[in-house]
């Protein structure tokens, strides 16, 4: 009796303590909601409040009309859907080449991949940029994809090459006897059994291309080319105390990724651990 | 005689091998479109950047760029800017790590004991790490805004009386590196809690069990079975976080800017604007291969330490 009371007790505390963490951090996602939804006079009242006082959906028919974050939102969507496309291509082709193959230049191009993976991403901006001039890819949503793509080939090979190795190879050996060649094994055995990992390699790449700031800022001067994180930090510095409207643009780029998160929570844990305990 | 015998032979040879082992075109098939891309826009870029560290680039097309060796790196020891954003990187590094190390642990180690919501927590404490940076650094400008009617300054002054008086959080370099630092810790609790709840999940169950027995207290289950067994994971999770550290940007370009008079100032900013804003790309170039050279040295520490590891 005195220990199940214990327990009681120690669970009651444990929901407490988790409960006051998990209002700080809910509270700033609160708080943007509730200003998006608040007219510009109510915006500084004070003292501050949660419930506004007269909710109104104004900011966001002004983001996406008058501020053009519909043009945004299908830039991001076009950006994030192609990069993940071709990610899911490029990375597993490669990790396949691992997997399954013994060749010459192995092993070096296994250390040149993953010593990149260490470095910061952002070493490369000033060589790139001026790739990207050279190619004519600068304020095109074609240089935002290719170098979000490239960027995460060597983390997302590894990721593949793992699960590939996993899998048994007989049914493979089975389609070559059969007289299929590889490209069969690769696409009709291989890509459906990866499933989990591919789904895994395909959030985090759709989530990284969604919110990539540095690059996009970088390249891209045209209004109508802009994605929505460059769309939503100039939109601060344009209209510096419109916080309605800023975070009514905010919530516009924030929500699907939400909505993708936990609708996929599984895939994503997995896709974190894994690549936690494989270093 | 004998030299053109053995250069046969070698000829032969190789011939032969040649017949008997035919390289296997298919891997590279598969190689090629990833590779290319690759090589285009990672490798190529690795080597052009340390290229260009070495000479007072001219960024104009077809402009002479002068070879300058290794001035661009000299240049940084005694440019007083460059030592600010070292130490600020290192600072902010050393005060993150700790706090999200520390938050994320106890997190973890709540959520793995909690019954009651434990998927509803796991998912609230996630939740800033997948919202974008740009969106949060936004959002913390607005709660430390100097306005009375600021969230943070009504909850510090009006609500809980922890302060005297309304700060001016963004103006000046101390107050912004209090709003700074806490969304650093705030948005990567939950990173760490994930990966550091897997690893208390995967202890087998009998160590505490056998623990109980010997009439083992809590923090003795936690100092004398958790803590150590979860080490590697404990190293994995400093590492990838004083990395995550050094690479802080976005929230400090959006935030302050570096300001004010550079003194919120980080490696990345520094190089992003000696790069973008005075257009010195040799510079810049060279402070993102010293950036580079540090991370190095700690994956190196890292590769030390992780190469003991703990089986069950």
């Amino acid at each position: 009796m005195g220990i199940r009371l214990r327990q009681q007790v120690n669970q009651a505390l444990l929901v407490l303590a988790l409960s006051i963490g998990a209002v700080f951090m809910m509270i700033p996602f609160l708080y943007m909601i509730s200003t998006s939804l608040k007219g510009q006079v109510y915006v500084f009242e004070f003292p501050p409040r949660f419930i506004p006082a007269q909710p109104t959906l104004d900011n966001f028919v002004s983001a996406w009309n008058a501020n053009n974050f519909g043009r945004y939102f299908l830039n991001s969507m076009q950006v994030a859907l192609i990069t993940t496309g071709l990610q899911l291509f490029f990375s597993s082709t490669v990790a396949y080449a691992f997997a399954r193959f013994e060749f010459p230049g192995k092993n070096a191009l296994y250390y040149i991949l993953l010593a990149t993976l260490m470095i910061p991403g952002m070493m490369l901006i000033i060589p790139q940029f001026m790739l990207a001039a050279s190619f004519r890819l600068l304020n095109t949503l074609t240089g935002l994809v290719l170098v979000y793509t490239a960027a995460g080939i060597a983390f997302n090979t590894f990721l593949l090459r793992g699960f590939f190795e996993q899998l048994p190879r007989e049914l493979e050996e089975a389609v070559l006897i059969d007289g299929g060649t590889h490209l069969t094994i690769f696409f009709r055995v291989l890509i459906p059994l990866s499933t989990p990992a591919l789904a895994t390699v395909a959030i985090f790449t759709f989530l990284g291309a969604w919110d990539e700031y540095i690059w996009a800022l970088t390249t891209i001067n045209e209004p109508a080319k802009r994605t929505l994180p460059i769309a939503i930090a100039n939109l601060q510095g344009a209209h510096a105390s419109d916080w309605g409207l800023i975070f009514a643009g905010s919530l516009i780029a924030v929500v699907p990724v939400l909505l993708v998160f936990i609708s996929l929570q599984k895939y994503f844990i997995k896709g974190l651990t894994s690549g936690a305990i494989k270093g | 005689m004998n030299i053109a015998r053995n250069i046969t032979e070698v000829f032969t040879r190789a011939r032969g091998n040649r017949r008997r082992k035919r390289i296997n075109l298919t891997p590279y098939l598969f190689l090629l479109p990833g590779v290319l891309l690759f090589l285009a826009w990672t490798a190529y870029p690795l080597l052009k950047a340390f290229q260009i560290s070495l000479y007072d680039w001219n960024p104009i097309p077809g402009q002479v760029s002068a070879f300058i060796g290794s001035a661009n790196y000299t240049r940084a020891f005694s440019d007083p800017v460059f030592w600010m954003a070292l130490r600020n990187t290192v600072m902010y590094a050393v005060v993150t790590v700790i706090g999200q190390m520390f938050l994320g642990l106890t997190v973890a180690l709540m959520v793995d004991q909690v019954v009651f919501a434990r998927t509803a927590f796991r998912t609230i404490y996630y939740l800033p790490v997948i919202t974008s940076w740009v969106v949060i650094s936004i959002l913390f400008k607005y709660l430390f805004n100097s306005n009375p009617s600021g969230l943070v300054h009504y909850l510090m002054v009006d609500v809980l009386h922890l302060l005297p008086d309304y700060v001016p959080w963004l103006s000046n370099a101390g107050t912004s590196w209090v709003a700074i630092l806490s969304l650093g810790i705030w948005k990567g609790i939950g990173w760490s809690m994930i990966i550091f709840l897997a690893a208390l999940q995967s202890i087998p169950v009998v160590f505490y069990e056998v623990a109980a027995i010997d009439g083992a207290n809590k923090w003795d289950r936690l100092w004398r079975i958790t803590l150590p067994l979860i080490r590697p994971t404990l190293i994995f999770v400093l590492v990838m976080l004083i990395i995550g550290g050094f690479q802080a940007f976005i929230s400090i370009y959006l935030i302050t800017g570096g300001g004010p008079l550079q003194r919120t100032e980080v490696l990345l900013s520094y190089m992003y604007n000696q790069g973008f804003k005075y257009m010195e790309f040799g510079y810049g170039a060279a402070l993102s291969y010293m950036l580079a050279a540090l991370i190095f040295g700690v994956n190196f520490i890292q590769i030390r330490f992780l190469q003991e590891r703990i089986e069950y």
